[in-house]
Parts: structure tokens; C-alpha cells; sequence
């Protein structure tokens, strides 16, 4: 009986230890099996709105022509601009539509997997929603977890968001062929970047000089066992 | 604001744990929140309250505890157990800097009101 009112319960205390996100783990190394399984390499895009992803894509798709076949796993939620502009480089292409969500999980990366031609894939690149926070607490399944950082955002990022820096194996510093028009110090944000992970891969980029975008594609090459 | 899907997550597990302990009511649940988890302990609390309404922990309390971080200076050789995402030496102001722990998530403790009689090995 319970000891407060006497109202005939039983009170009780349950220790347990219990991973709030341990579903969506399960479901990240499911998906992870699932494009291995296939021989596919997953490449998760994440940085904070407009810092180049799918600009990056549309470069990477042009450059790997003939090469490897890409897909993409589109997490532009609010409009269908970024999956037409990739469609239009003959890409196929799949677009969560999860409304107003600020990142994509591995049930939604999951649902995509399904819609996309797999068994004529080589890479699969999702691109994340543009947000430097909420997409860092979600492994969706890549093999491999990348952050863009654009010399317009200032290199003070990684240490003001760092947890997104931390869950990143390669932060690409993007539009590198702004650099003579705004301070940034890329001294300073690789410094910083591995500051909040000591191992993390850093390469710089252009999407419209196409400086640095072969050691881009190398690093991809590479881990694609090719 | 990922604060409120993470609290989708976290009434789920409730629901369960306490539909398997035929639980009428759970009283209290306390999370541990990693300072590195990327989940903010202020809005955590926020969307519990607002998401709570209506589930077997409407009268929950939520309490969160703070997993620290600890950042070990290989420039002095102090070690600091740190509430915030930081990564400079609280002593010297060094970058040089290693940090571990603080990146869970979790679930710890439920206190909940069973019916006596009904509930698993009843007390
Ligand atoms: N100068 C320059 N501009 C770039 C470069 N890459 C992208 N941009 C421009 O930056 C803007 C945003 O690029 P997007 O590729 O759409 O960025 P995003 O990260 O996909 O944006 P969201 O999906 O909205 O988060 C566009 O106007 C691009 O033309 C670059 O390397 N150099
Ligand atoms: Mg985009
Ligand atoms: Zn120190």
C-alpha cells in the first residue's frame, strides 16, 4: 500500500540505462548494412544553410561522370529546388518530404534507401538539412560523416558549434575562392576543428574554381576501395 | 529544435517500461544529458512539458542530470570536468586539449505508482 495515502499503490523505481536514441541507432547500422551490402559508400553532408552542399554535388556529379554512379538522398524539406537541380544533372535522386523537420534520421534516410536504384549505385550521398545543430545528434547510417564549413560563416564555427565537428570525419572547407574578400583564417578554423576532434580530415574547396575538388573526390575514391 | 523529437523518443520508452511494470502513473524519470549530446537540458524540459499531456507521464517530473565532459590539458596536465561545450583549458587558457565522456543520452530512472497486486514481483 502506499505509504503517502493509503490509496492502495505501490510505488515503484525502476533503474534502467537506457539510450534515448538507441531506435534510431538500431536503424543507422541497419541502414549502413544495407548500402554495404550493396557496395555502396554512404556520404552524409551536413553544415549550416547555403555553405555549398548541393552545389558540391552538382560538381561531384559532373566530375564522376562515366566514373561512379551517384544517388542522392535529398533532405531539402521545404522546397523541391535542390532535388531539380540534381535531377538535372541526370542524377537519381530521392526527396524526404518530413515537413518541417531540422535533420534527417535514419527512419527517413531509410524510407529514401528504398526509392532509390540501388543495385546501379556506387555512392550515396545524403544531403542533410542545413543546420549545425540538430543533425549532429543523428547517425542516419553513411560510412562517412562530412561537415561543410563556407569561408563566409567565419572560422570561428567548430568552436561555437562543436558538437557537429565532432561527429564529422572530414570538415570541407567550402568556397575557397572567397577568401580574398572575407577575414577568415583557415589556420585558425583547422585549428579549432581539431581542437574538438583531433582526428578530423580537413580539405579545402571550390565548387567554382574546382580548387581542391580532385583531393575531394580522392578522399571519396579511396574509401570507396577503388 | 530536435528537443522535441528526442522527447517523442524518450515518451516511448516511458510508455513501455511502463506498460511492462503495469505502471498507472510514472511520478518521476530522471535523464542524463551529455554536455556533448547536442541536446539543450532547457529545451529538453520544455518540450517534455509540452509533449507529456495526455501519457502515462502526465504528472511526471522530468530530472536532468549533467554528464560533464572531461578535457585533460596536455600543456599543464590538469584534467577539468566541464558543464559547457568547451575546449580551453579552464586553468591555463590552452587549446591543447583532449576531451572524453559527455556524449550520452540517457534514460535512467523511473519512479511510477503500480496498482498493488497487479504489479510484476509485487512488493
Ligand atoms: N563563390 C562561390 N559560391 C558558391 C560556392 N558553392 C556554392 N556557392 C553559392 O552558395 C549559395 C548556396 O549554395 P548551395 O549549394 O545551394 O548551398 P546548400 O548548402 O545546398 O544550401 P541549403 O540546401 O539551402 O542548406 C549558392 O548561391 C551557390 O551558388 C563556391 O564554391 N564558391
Ligand atoms: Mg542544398
Ligand atoms: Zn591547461
Amino acid at each position: 500500500m502506499c505509504s503517502e495515502c493509503g490509496c492502495g499503490h505501490t510505488k515503484k523505481i525502476l533503474e534502467v540505462s537506457s539510450k534515448i536514441l538507441e531506435e534510431n541507432d538500431l536503424q543507422a547500422e541497419k541502414n549502413r548494412e544495407h548500402f554495404s551490402r550493396h557496395h555502396i559508400l554512404a556520404v552524409n553532408l551536413m553544415s549550416s544553410p547555403g555553405a555549398g552542399k548541393t552545389t558540391l554535388l552538382e560538381k561531384t556529379a559532373d566530375l564522376l561522370r562515366g566514373e561512379f554512379r551517384i544517388g542522392v538522398v535529398e533532405g531539402d524539406l521545404e522546397t523541391s529546388r535542390d532535388t531539380d537541380r540534381l535531377r538535372a544533372r541526370g542524377v537519381p535522386v530521392v526527396q524526404i518530404t518530413t515537413g518541417q523537420a531540422c535533420h534527417l534520421d535514419a527512419f527517413m534516410v531509410h524510407e529514401g534507401i528504398h526509392s532509390l536504384p540501388l543495385e546501379d549505385l556506387d555512392i550515396v550521398f545524403i544531403e542533410n538539412v542545413g543546420n549545425l545543430v540538430c543533425p549532429a545528434s543523428y547517425d542516419v547510417g553513411a560510412h562517412l560523416n562530412v561537415v561543410l564549413l563556407s569561408v563566409t560563416e567565419g572560422d570561428d564555427k567548430p568552436e561555437k558549434y562543436p558538437i557537429i565537428f565532432r561527429s564529422a570525419d572530414l570538415m570541407l572547407i567550402t568556397k575557397t575562392d572567397l577568401l580574398p574578400y572575407v577575414d577568415f583564417s583557415i589556420e585558425r578554423a583547422v585549428k579549432l576543428a581539431k581542437t574538438v576532434n583531433p582526428s578530423i580530415d580537413v580539405i579545402l574547396v571550390s565548387s567554382k574554381t574546382e580548387e581542391g575538388m580532385e583531393e575531394w573526390l580522392n578522399y571519396i575514391k579511396k574509401r570507396l576501395g577503388a | 529544435m530536435h528537443e522535441f523529437s528526442i522527447v517523442q523518443n524518450l515518451l516511448d520508452l516511458i510508455e513501455r517500461y511502463a506498460r511492462k511494470n503495469r505502471a498507472e502513473r510514472v511520478t518521476e524519470i530522471v535523464v542524463s544529458v551529455g554536455v556533448l549530446s547536442g541536446v539543450e537540458p532547457h529545451l529538453l524540459k520544455v518540450a517534455f512539458d509540452t509533449f507529456k499531456e495526455g501519457t502515462v507521464a502526465e504528472s511526471a517530473e522530468l530530472v536532468i542530470e549533467i554528464e560533464k565532459l572531461d578535457l585533460r590539458c596536455r600543456d599543464c596536465g590538469k584534467v577539468s570536468g566541464l558543464e559547457e561545450p568547451r575546449f580551453v583549458c579552464p586553468f591555463c587558457g590552452s587549446l591543447n586539449t583532449e576531451a572524453s565522456g559527455g556524449d550520452g543520452l540517457i534514460l535512467k530512472r523511473l519512479e511510477m505508482e503500480c496498482h498493488e497486486g497487479s504489479a510484476e514481483g509485487k512488493n
